[in-house]
């Protein structure tokens, strides 16, 4: 930061002229449609704004038009609940075990590249050709969740690695020496440390899966998700009713993150007054 | 550490902890990506599939001229969006990491950059509807300024959107690893550097974009696998004109043509994979990320 300590030149305003730009730039679009949203009975896709109303809103709980959005939404936040659940559980366990050296943990870490990496849609036929080749059904919640947690796993396996690359295991060890049993280091040692890193492998969890459409489309089977009535509804919808939609989706996501953050700092927080 | 890691309690509640993971990761992405490789020598008619080695998938996808004309196509999008992205994040960084002096502002603008990952990638990329119409916002900024007389049609369904919504949802897969392979630059040899009389592009130049070289690699990975596997963008953004090597396979899947997608698909992932591997190639980005 040596050069941020003399007098701010003439750099300093073009990058942060830049940096405001791109700002604007991620934020501005978003802002946009929340407003449309609220565009009026007879409003378009675009401005000008035509009286400000929530019929947008009420159009998509009330006309049949747009399919079953009550159910597809509920759908994802299920989905989303599961997968924030038992991606917490399963890499967290992950992590710890990739603390230690042994055999095929590079086959796991690689498999997880993989599934980055792939085109979602491809692991999604796959899975759907394995079900068929299994004579099994598909259901949202079956290879549905199954689809989502190989997108969230990889994900909150690599958070982990960050999470645990700052944590000190003589807190356990100390744990151990003192006599507690390998539940009670892991209950009261281990998890109440890393419970921000927690928070954040959740985060991912529900977001990812909440807001995942290549991989859902084939193997949700006969009921969608919200993302895939969305991604439907661009296509076929020319009213601000997609505005609206992506309004309820939105608010919906930042209520989430909003709550992570909120918690992981109230911890931080706390600590720094404990010390 | 070592002691535990050696002894046979150990090790087994190693594999007792990672045994979920393992499990899940076989069955959800090894066993499908077995039965896609599978699929893509297996014979169909169309309606029903025969398990029967062939060729033919890959003959017919690669007999085809439309074919290389599409991986030409997507690996063009690829590229514009990694020059552009890897433009952006490195500036953004560059600001970030030199310029903001309060670390909490720091770490705090990096959020604003990242929020928008937790949102829906779909109504972010519907979000340009409003702007780039032939009544958007920016034909009637473009109209009223008089730079244009007629609307411009080109903004919305072409390849320009296209590479526009790319930018705008990608870019911060690139400002992320920039910025933490930037953040860990030692100040002092920045500070050496200068007294040794380098100007500050010299310093730019030959100390920190070497320097970023591992975050750069990895955002391009990122990209890169991003791009090439998307179908969505390109097929709303380009109003079905343009199209990609996946958007072409989920065709197939549509007319039920499983193993012309799946032969596709795995022509593309092996591109992909030569495309990383040639990344990985200029950075070691595993012994990078251990510094």
């Amino acid at each position: 930061m040596s050069q941020a300590s003399r007098k701010r030149g003439f750099e300093f305003y073009v990058l942060a002229a830049f940096f405001s730009l791109f700002v604007l730039f991620l934020y501005g679009p978003m802002l946009v449609i929340f407003i449309l949203s609220f565009q009026g009975p007879t409003g378009g896709l675009t401005f000008p704004m035509r009286g400000v109303s929530l019929h947008w809103f009420y159009d998509l709980m009330t006309s049949g038009r747009y399919g079953d959005l009550g159910g597809a939404l509920s759908r994802s936040m299920i989905l989303g609940g599961l997968s924030m659940l038992i991606t917490v559980i399963v890499c967290f366990f992950a992590g710890l075990a990739f603390r230690r050296r042994f055999w095929g943990a590079s086959i796991i870490f690689y498999l997880c590249i993989i599934s980055l990496v792939v085109p979602g849609i491809l692991v999604g036929l796959g899975i759907s050709q394995t079900f068929q080749i299994l004579g099994l059904r598909l259901y949202w919640w079956l290879s549905g969740l199954g689809a989502h947690l190989s997108w969230t796993l990889p994900f909150g396996l690599l958070i982990m690695f960050a999470v645990l690359n700052r944590f000190d295991s003589s807190w356990e060890e100390a744990a151990r020496d003192a006599g507690a049993s390998a539940w009670k280091t892991l209950m009261y040692v281990t998890v109440p440390i890393l419970f921000p890193g927690l928070i954040a492998v959740a985060l991912f969890g529900f977001t990812l899966s909440y807001d995942e459409m290549p991989r859902s489309i084939l193997t949700v089977g006969g009921s969608n998700t919200l993302p895939i009535e969305i991604s439907n509804m661009t296509t076929t919808v020319t009213t601000p009713a997609l505005y609206a939609i992506g309004t309820v989706t939105s608010v919906i996501s930042l209520l989430v993150i909003g709550a992570a953050f909120a918690s992981i700092s109230i911890i931080q927080k706390r600590r720094a007054r404990a010390k | 550490m070592s002691s535990r890691s050696n002894s046979a309690g150990g090790r087994f509640s190693s594999y007792l902890q990672v045994a979920p993971m393992a499990l899940l990761m076989f069955t959800l992405v090894g066993i499908p990506l077995v039965i896609v490789v599978l699929l893509s020598f297996w014979q169909t008619d169309g309606i029903t599939i025969y398990r029967e080695f062939t060729w033919s998938n890959y003959a017919s996808v690669l007999n085809s001229p439309v074919t290389l004309a599409l991986f030409i196509k997507t690996i063009k999008f690829a590229l514009i969006t990694l020059i552009i992205t890897t433009i952006i994040g490195f500036t953004c960084s560059y600001f970030l990491v030199f310029y903001v002096r309060n670390l909490k502002l720091q770490i705090g603008l990096l959020l604003v950059c990242t929020i928008p990952f937790w949102t829906s990638d779909v109504i972010r990329m519907v979000s340009w509807i409003p702007f780039l119409g032939r009544e958007g916002i920016f034909n009637s900024i473009l109209m009223r300024l008089g730079l244009i007389s007629h609307p411009l049609s080109v903004l919305l369904y072409s390849d320009f959107s296209v590479v526009l919504a790319y930018v705008y949802l990608f870019t911060l897969f690139m400002i992320v690893p920039i910025f933490n392979s930037m953040s860990k630059i030692n100040p002092n040899i920045i500070e050496a550097a200068r007294d040794a009389g380098a100007s500050k592009w010299m310093i730019l130049t030959n100390l920190i974009v070497p320097l970023c070289k591992t975050g750069i690699a990895l955002g391009s990975i990122f990209v890169v696998t991003l791009v090439m596997g998307d179908f969505f963008v390109v097929n709303v953004m380009s109003g079905g004109q343009s199209a990609s090597v996946v958007s072409a396979m989920k065709n197939n899947i549509d007319q039920l043509y499983y193993p012309q997608a799946a032969a596709m698909a795995i022509l593309l992932v092996v591109l992909v994979l030569l495309l990383v591997t040639a990344i990985l190639r200029v950075v070691d980005i595993r012994r990078e990320l251990a510094r």
